[in-house]
């Protein structure tokens, strides 16, 4: 096949790709984007087979036969509750495949023919023109360091937030002195590929990038906790699509770098609009920690004699006269797999000539547009889940507020205690509605670690006990009525 | 170097094209967004074949290859499948 043909087949593809994304931007239009998106992967992918030649094929047959198993399988079984558990596993698998490409075509490059580990460590003479002609070579060297560097980082760094979302590890670990320490192995990865760049044939420095990087990616998301998950999850998608746009320039491959690049900007207006949505930099997300500062606040002293509870039958005598009602999910839907039961509470009270609207907040759960998925699962039509700003104005006509298993995304000291760590956080405006009622286990703060002072309000009352069960208990009883 | 120059130029643009598409997606369809785009990024498939070496490679670049292929794979089955299987949820009504 002529270069020429192959290079416009490449177009085509990205041409897809690009209107498969567009698809994505009405719910209408999203599966046919998604079609058109395979499409265009496909048409690239055989036309890359066409061209290969000489390529020993039993490992790409067998590659392609072991990831379409797992991927195949993987996104058949996993629970839409699990999700942001699979996209962190596929974020590191993009990470890892962009890693094995730059080692791959290093050590093609390079000549290296390692017949045992401790040949690996022997310094290996390189031609000049190994890595192409002067600055080409240049570019063609820095590109399979960087791709390196950001495929490694992205791979540990995804297999963690995994692991943390997984409840693998409960821990956070850090290294001694944070953010210096990160650096440290930054900047040692840094000083490793600029002595790389300068000796191609350096192998130590180029197993120096990839150690320190594989430990970077470890170190940066270890202490970084459950809420704070969206903002990673998003960012290392940011960073597995801008290691295939590197790649794409080791190859000089174009349509690796529309793709990556597409991907790349995706992950990081996601990141942007998570780190938004918590009034957070990107670097307080990364290497600050929440709380610091502001004076210790006692929370016996806010919720002291002045929390009501109720039981979900009284709960229905409330529903039962509303006029509109909005249903505030978390996370803690999430856990207790409610989000079925929700709907039906709504269903019953869309039947008794009730508006029901679900108020999501940008971060609620642990990923961006986890709650839509869920309640999209539980067969919600979309256009009853609200954003925040759209929402927010509403609450001083709606009769009733049902909080489930959110917390922090509904604090009033965002908007009125200035001291506090959250202060300025977009919040659910809730308090302005005329009743409130918020389903959760016990008064334990959210991931902020700050009472509530929702809880405690005249026009709140708690109903403590598992998500699920609560609201079908609601159900039942306005049933009954 | 002339080939450099439009390959930097492909990327700059698909950056900016990036930002006006992706500031369009509503947030109901992020996570949907996120795993197309872990489908599309298994783009790297391409890259892996091309450098999955030749029957003559050293076997270490043959199973870095290999271990390339089965990752990108993963990527490209797996994300557009699961992201499939969510927007079709998001179509009833």
């Amino acid at each position: 096949m002529s270069p020429n043909l192959v290079s416009f087949v490449y177009l085509i593809a990205a041409i897809l790709f690009i209107l498969g994304i567009k698809g994505l931007t009405k719910p209408k239009t999203a599966v046919r984007g998604n079609f058109l998106s395979a499409t265009g992967m496909l048409l690239a992918v055989t036309v890359t087979l066409l061209t290969v030649n000489n390529v020993d094929f039993s490992y790409v047959i067998a590659g392609v036969a072991v990831g379409a198993l797992v991927g195949g399988i993987m996104a058949l079984k996993v629970q839409m509750t699990s999700m942001p558990q699979m996209v962190a596993l596929l974020n590191g698998f993009g990470g890892g495949a962009s890693l094995t490409i730059a080692l791959a075509e290093f050590v093609t490059r390079v000549g290296l023919v390692p017949s045992s580990l401790s040949d690996i460590a022997q310094p290996v003479a390189v031609s000049v023109n190994a890595f192409g002609d002067g600055l080409l070579g240049t570019i063609a060297i820095v590109s399979i360091g960087l791709t390196v560097l950001i495929g490694a980082v992205t791979l540990t760094g995804s297999l963690v937030a995994f692991a943390k979302l997984q409840e693998l590890m409960k821990k956070a670990y850090g290294l001694p002195g944070g953010p210096l320490g990160n650096g440290l192995l930054l900047l040692g990865a840094v000083v490793s590929l600029v002595i790389l760049v300068n000796n191609p044939g350096n192998l130590a420095a180029m197993l120096a990038i990839l150690g320190l990087a594989l430990l970077l990616g470890l170190f940066l998301v270890m202490p970084i906790g459950g809420a704070d998950m969206p903002v990673v999850i998003a960012l290392l998608n940011s960073y597995s699509g801008i290691a295939a746009a590197l790649a794409g320039f080791i190859l000089g491959n174009t349509v690796l770098i529309v793709a990556g690049s597409l991907v790349g900007t995706s992950g990081l207006i996601l990141t942007q609009i998570m780190c938004v949505a918590m009034n957070r930099s990107l670097s307080n997300v990364l290497f600050g920690k929440m709380a610091a500062g502001g004076e210790e606040i006692d929370a016996d002293e806010i919720y002291d004699g002045k929390v009501t509870s109720a039981q979900p039958d009284e709960v229905a005598l409330m529903l039962e006269t509303a006029k509109r009602v909005v249903i505030i999910p978390g996370f803690g839907m999430a856990m207790a797999q409610a989000q079925h039961a929700v709907r039906e509470l709504a269903d019953a009270l869309e039947g008794q000539g009730a508006e029901v609207e679900y108020g999501i907040h940008p971060v609620a759960g642990r990923m961006p547009g986890h709650m839509n998925v869920l309640l999209a699962e539980a067969e919600v039509p979309y256009d009853k889940l609200v954003e925040m700003d759209r929402i927010n104005p509403t609450f001083e006509d709606t009769d009733v507020v049902i909080v489930i298993g959110a917390n922090d995304v509904t604090n009033p000291m965002a908007r009125e205690s200035e001291g506090s760590p959250i202060y300025g956080m977009p919040i659910l405006n809730v308090d302005k509605a005329k009743n409130v009622v918020v389903i959760k286990r016990s008064l334990s703060p959210g991931f902020a670690g700050l009472p509530n002072p929702l809880f405690a309000m005249d026009h709140t009352v708690m109903v403590y006990g598992d998500g699920k069960k609560a609201v079908i208990e609601m159900t039942t009883a306005l049933n009954q009525l | 170097m002339d080939i450099l120059i439009l390959l930097l130029a492909l990327f700059v643009l698909a950056l900016f094209l990036g930002v006006e598409l992706i500031t369009k997606v509503p947030p109901t369809l992020h996570t949907p967004l996120m795993s197309g785009t872990n489908a599309v990024s298994g783009i790297t498939l391409v890259g892996a074949l091309m450098a999955a070496g030749t029957d003559s490679s050293p076997a270490l670049v043959n199973w870095l290859g290999f271990v390339a292929v089965t990752l990108a794979t993963i990527n490209v089955v797996g994300g557009y499948l699961v992201t499939n299987r969510m927007l079709a949820m998001f179509k009833r009504r």
